[in-house]
């Protein structure tokens, strides 16, 4: 977990600086940006009607009432109901101002997200907790939208008005006006504290909010085994551990907002009170009329809403910066496994799959260990299959997924047609590599849509053909046909089921190079017998690898290669391994060397 | 159609009756949130209450200092200004550490409620059954973890301060008004029928929308979880831009959804200024003509208007408040949904216990079916003694998986009965059947965390020695300790940082530490090369030396350990008897087995 989240620190950017966090948004705000400009300007202008009113009754105080003037009486109640109106008129527009133009702004970083996560290698991936994305997919950016549309532009507003009241105060009195604006020295002084310490819990929570979604969907992906050992308590208990750090965080980033917020309310309290003393006394002394001293008062009052919301704003503020580090954190991680600049195609390739002196680590391996793949070098000829054996954990898997560049190779090359996978476009690769995984994964679609994820253009005929060659025809027994949905991962289909889809999906995709991790082991014996006849009229005109675990899928093969310490070893006839090789045997053979040959005996006898 | 539990829950067609029934579902549960909360709630009202007060005594020194403290000042009396400062101090002070006070009190509750809730859905979601997760989906169940609970949040957080300051500030103003001048405080109550109608009718329009926003969030989570949970077939399919349309769909969907949302607010919320507005015109015509009559003070007229200005400040806010109220309960009820889903495989109400399980299992007239109609298995019976390890072999689809979840209770049957010891399984207490009763899925599912967490599933409190004596005794232990930090390697989101053959060790030793009197186990070496699926059979001899166990392999090595072997095809069992006798014969299993020696080598 640390590791991790130290990793997550390390591709931070180094500005850090609330505005230049924010700054970044600019790329993606830019078309709203000059309707938030205007909004600003529309809720300044409001905020003068508002409080132009209080003005009109001033004047009809001082006029209409005073002289009993009943034509001035409709005339005065005239102009305040069109600036009441103007200013509902006002607000109105402030809304419709910014409020779609910010939608659309998180409706474009969420597509951006998103499409930079698909882009994203594996190993990207294997390191990322799925609950941290989607944090940042959905919770973050709702959080950066509402700011754009109302934080910012009252953000803004708020310091405006707040300056301006200032200078009004200055006007009317200038030294209760500087006793007051020297209150701002203690809380501008607060607020940079409160930036470092905000900063950090609400970072953290929206960190622990991130894991908590994760739990949430571990424990419903892995709910069979929970229920298995009846663990559903011990993962609440989990859970709550986890919940009980989010709340603490959140308490604290309540403390901290109370924090604020005692100064903000108790700084110009003070500075209140000392201006009444100061004020009262300056009055007395007749340096200042009760008149200034009464406007100055009401002035004042009015300018606290808008230095208590600031603590609100500026609280709002932050939570934005680090939703939008965390968005950065995923949009700026280097994809380290892109297009060539100069692609290169192969026209009619028969799909000849080779590799050479090929290196590979996983990124978190220890230094002192070797290469999980030491120098393979393999070729499997067009047209041909080639098994591949080695002990659980010897990289084969491992192997496979090279060969569609879902891991790049740390040395040496793999190539598709002589062609290095790194020089092909992803695309053109991946249409001419097609691969069964040793875990079907399905996607809660429909069946035809499962098979056909590869070649969403295929033909009925050739759906038809792909289902028939992995045994699937029961399909057409489920309650509606191709068109059943499989349910999530396709948990409501049979293991077995389950990866004779996966099968036709690779197939139906029309490969050059079929890649198949061990796609036999949840078959019975006859049934694979069955898939191994049909599988190998397809494999007389492709090329593939096919990783196996048993005998009866080595069958399937042309030749075998052994891998063994990072390495293949050997590569020769399955008969020919198993009577050169003692490793293969090891690997291969259910029989121990006694029971072996007494089997090859009586097989000798028999012919 | 219903709309009980999370039927319907996509549905934006609700009739009255159906809307009134999931609002009332929601009030409840909420309802249900906010009850043990009530003494702090309470006192934070208070807290408000009070702060509110000396935040409305400060106007009150301000004008006493002046009024009284300049006088007596210029007669050289300093008293009453200091006096004036020092309260004005004090009231500053009490109001500015209540508010401080209220607001992390309100945290602390707004955060114990979420808690509550987050806690409740998951120990629900855990208690329903696989059925509905397999309907439902797990983007659903986060999504109502993580966005149901944001915009409940969101009213949390921000919405009791609004309520109870407004609520207060509104009506202390409306009974100043009243008692000021009777006829503004009607011309102020009538002002209330436009706002009740404009209040109805955002009410009526923004519950359709929350509610859409919520299904269209949702959504959009289900498939972003799935892209990233299948990323791999992703990308070697190339899905990715016909992905990226189809969640840009999404994505639009929910914005375009929101900003309806939004706009209908974008026409509540000032419609609620202009009323404001009009009655603060209204009352100054009105008092205007009453002043010039001489019916009315200037300073009466002055005051009534202020008053009346004052009311309908805390509007905005309130509306605010309506506004996050309306979008969580469009929540809850979602959340109440999922809350009012029953099990379909309950806990018993009267549980028997069993302290030992001797692990004696029976079939006693089952047939079962994932759908209505559809029966997997049709009627049989079985009896498996205990102590027996039986082997249940036949065609994929056959149906061995699902008898399996029949005996670890994952379904019920649709008929007959499910027995260990001679208890029903629906009888049995749950901690009884999962002590007793442990299968290894066929999916081997493995949990971020350290190899040794994911192997202490099978028992939360084991030692570290157990933990390790487990992995040695299925052959696990080599390579776990080949790994960079050894039991404390974090094995990644699924176990990823694992191979698959890998990962069934570890479920299988998950297993072998549980220690069960009835072990099933659903084709948990199928990943394994030969050698380790050797060394694990070995285990096994010494493992089910004294218990029941159910082994389902397509690998017929397996059988040289059991007692007896099943044969299934099509749901039934067409061959039950001791290895010996069933290769000795022409059936099923004879065939089978000889083209599996076949294969071997
Ligand atoms: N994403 C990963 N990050 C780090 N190490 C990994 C990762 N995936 C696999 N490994 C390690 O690399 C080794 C090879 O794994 P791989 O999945 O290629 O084995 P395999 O030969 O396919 O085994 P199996 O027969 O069990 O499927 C294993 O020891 C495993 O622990
Ligand atoms: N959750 C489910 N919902 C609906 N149908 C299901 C569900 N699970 C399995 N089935 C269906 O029930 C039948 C039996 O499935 P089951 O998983 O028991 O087979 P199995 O004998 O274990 O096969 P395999 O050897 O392939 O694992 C299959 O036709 C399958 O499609
Ligand atoms: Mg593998
Ligand atoms: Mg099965």
């Amino acid at each position: 977990m640390d590791v991790r989240k130290q990793e997550m620190a390390e591709t931070a950017t180094p500005a850090t600086g609330t505005v230049a966090v924010l700054l970044r948004l600019r790329p993606f705000a830019r078309q709203a940006l000059p309707r938030i400009g205007v909004a600003m300007v529309v809720s300044l202008v409001a905020s003068l009607v508002a409080l132009a009113i209080p003005q009109v009754l001033q004047w009809m105080v001082d006029g209409p009432f005073a002289s009993g003037d009943a034509g001035q009486v409709w005339l005065g109640a005239g102009i305040v109901l069109g600036l009441g109106v103007f200013e509902a008129v006002l607000i109105g527009a402030r809304r419709a101002l910014v409020l779609t133009p910010g939608t659309h702004v998180e409706a474009r970083m969420r597509n951006g997200l998103y499409a930079q996560l698909e882009d994203l290698p594996v190993s990207f991936h294997d390191r990322w907790p799925s609950g941290q994305l989607l944090s940042r997919a959905v919770s973050d950016l709702n959080l950066i939208r509402r700011w754009l549309s109302f934080g910012l532009v009252l953000l803004v507003v708020n310091v405006l008005t707040l300056i301006g009241g200032v200078i009004i105060l200055i006007t009317l009195n200038w030294v209760l006006g500087l006793i007051f604006a020297a209150a701002a020295v203690p809380v501008i002084a607060y607020s940079f504290s409160f930036e470092r310490r905000y900063s950090d819990v609400a970072r953290r929570s929206q960190d622990q909010a991130g894991d908590l979604a994760t739990s949430v969907e571990e424990s419903v992906h892995g709910i069979r085994v929970l229920k298995a050992f009846g663990r559903g308590r011990y993962a609440l208990k989990r859970f709550e551990s986890q919940a009980e750090r989010l709340r603490g965080t959140e308490i604290e980033k309540a403390k901290a907002i109370a924090g604020i917020w005692l100064y903000l309310t108790l700084i110009p309290d003070i500075a209140f009170g000392v201006c009444l003393v100061v004020g009262v006394w300056l009055a007395s002394t007749g340096q200042t009329s009760v008149g200034a001293l009464v406007a100055f008062f009401a002035t004042g009052t009015v300018l606290l809403f808008p230095i208590w919301s600031l603590g609100y704003f500026l609280a709002m503020t932050l939570d934005a910066k680090t939703a939008t580090l965390r968005f950065f954190e995923v949009m700026d991680s280097e994809n380290t496994i892109t297009d060539p600049a100069h692609p290169v195609t192969v026209v009619d390739g028969r799909g000849r799959l080779s590799f050479e002196d090929v290196h590979f680590r996983y990124q978190d391996a220890p230094a002192a260990f070797p290469d999980l793949l030491d120098g393979v070098d393999l070729v499997v000829e067009p047209g041909e299959t080639m098994a591949l054996v080695g002990l659980t954990g010897s990289g084969k898997s491992t192997l496979t997924a090279l060969t569609s560049r879902l891991y790049d190779v740390t040395g040496g090359s793999v190539r598709v047609d002589g062609v290095d996978v790194r020089d092909f476009t992803r695309d053109d690769l991946r249409s001419r590599v097609a691969m069964a995984f040793e875990e079907a994964t399905l996607f809660s679609r429909s069946v035809r849509e499962n098979v056909l994820l590869g070649r969403p253009d295929a033909s009925e005929a050739d759906l038809r053909e792909a289902l028939d060659i992995a045994q699937a025809g029961f399909v057409d027994d489920l309650p509606e046909g191709l068109d059943t949905k499989v349910g999530e991962e396709g948990m409501s289909l049979s293991g077995g089921q389950r990866q004779r889809l996966a099968l036709a999906r690779a197939i139906a995709a029309k490969p050059s190079v079929l890649v198949l991790d061990d796609p036999l082991s949840a078959l019975d014996v006859d049934t694979e017998a069955l898939v191994e006849a049909a599988l190998r009229r397809v494999l007389a005109r492709t090329t593939a690898l096919i990783v196996a675990h048993r005998p009866s899928t080595v069958a399937l093969a042309d030749r075998v290669a052994l891998l063994q310490d990072g390495r293949v070893t050997a590569v020769g006839t399955h008969a020919e391994l198993l009577a050169t090789n003692e490793h293969y045997r090891f690997v291969i053979s259910s029989f121990d060397a006694d029971e072996r040959s007494a089997a090859l005996n009586a097989e000798e006898v028999s012919s | 159609m219903s709309v009980l539990g999370v039927e319907g829950e996509e549905r934006d067609d609700l009739n009255r009756a159906e809307s009134a029934q999931i609002r009332a579902r929601s009030l409840r549960l909420l309802g249900s949130l906010i009850r043990p909360m009530r003494a702090r709630l309470v006192l934070s009202i208070i807290v408000v209450v009070i702060s509110t007060i000396s935040q409305v005594a400060g106007p009150a020194i301000i004008a006493y200092g002046i009024d009284t403290g300049l006088p007596a000042l210029i007669g050289s009396d300093w008293m009453p200004v200091a006096f004036a400062g020092l309260a004005y101090l004090l009231a500053g002070v009490t109001g500015a550490l209540l508010i401080a006070w209220f607001t992390v009190l309100s945290a602390q509750i707004s955060q114990a409620i979420l808690f509550d809730l987050r806690r409740r859905v998951f120990l629900h979601t855990q208690r329903l059954s696989l059925e509905f997760h397999e309907s439902y989906t797990s983007g659903r169940i986060i999504s109502r973890q993580t966005s149901d609970l944001d915009a409940i949040r969101e009213l949390l957080d921000s919405g009791i301060n609004q309520l109870v300051q407004g609520v207060l500030y509104m009506l202390f103003t409306a009974v100043a008004l009243f008692l000021l001048d009777v006829e503004s405080g009607f011309i102020l109550l009538a002002s209330l029928v436009p706002l009740a109608a404009l209040t109805r009718w955002f009410q009526v329009r923004s519950q359709t929308m929350f509610r859409r926003t919520r299904v269209a969030s949702a959504r959009l989570i289900v498939t972003f979880v799935e892209t990233m949970t299948g990323i791999r077939a992703v990308k070697a399919f190339r899905t990715e831009k016909r992905n990226e349309a189809e969640f840009g769909g999404l994505v639009e969907e929910y914005r375009a959804t929101n900003a309806r949302v939004i706009k209908l607010f974008g026409i509540y919320d000032p419609g609620l200024v202009l009323i404001g507005n009009v009655a603060v015109a209204v009352v100054l015509l009105v008092g205007g003509f009453r002043v010039v009559d001489g019916g009315l003070e200037i300073g009466v007229l002055l005051a009534a208007v202020l008053y009346t200005r004052r009311f309908f400040d805390p509007m905005e806010d309130m509306a605010m408040f309506y506004n996050g109220y309306q979008s969580a309960t469009a929540a809850l009820e979602k959340i109440s949904g999922v809350l009012e889903e029953q099990p379909s495989v309950a806990d018993p109400e009267h549980p028997v216990d069993l302290w030992e399980s001797r692990g004696a299992v029976a079939f006693d007239g089952v047939e079962f079916g994932y759908v209505e109609g559809r029966p997997i298995l049709p009627h049989f019976d079985l009896d498996i003694p205990a102590g027996q390890t039986i082997a249940l072999v036949g065609s994929t689809g056959a149906g061995k998986s699902t008898l399996a979840k029949l005996v670890s209770r994952f379904y019920d049957p649709t008929v007959g009965r499910v027995t260990l010891d001679g208890i029903d399984l629906r009888q049995l207490h749950p901690k009884d059947l999962r002590r007793a009763i442990v299968m290894v899925t066929q999916e081997a599912y493995l949990f971020s965390g350290t190899v040794a967490d994911n192997i202490a599933i099978g028992k939360p409190d084991a030692t570290r020695e157990e933990i390790e004596a487990a992995a040695r005794a299925v052959g696990a232990d080599t390579f776990i300790r080949g790994l960079p930090n050894g039991y404390e390697t974090d094995v990644n989101k699924r176990g990823g940082r694992v191979s698959a053959g890998q990962r069934q060790l570890i479920s299988f030793a998950r297993a072998f530490l549980a220690d069960p009197a009835v072990l099933i186990l659903d084709e948990a070496t199928a990943s394994l090369d030969i050698p380790s699926e050797r060394l694990v059979q070995d285990a096994l001899q010494t493992l089910l030396a004294d218990r029941t166990a159910i082994i389902i392999a397509h690998r017929l090595s397996t059988v040289s350990i059991a007692d007896r072997v099943l044969v299934m095809e099509h749901g039934r069992i067409v061959e039950d008897g001791t290895p010996e006798d069933l290769i000795a014969g022409t059936g099923r299993f004879a065939q089978l087995h000889a083209s599996w020696r076949e294969s071997l080598v």
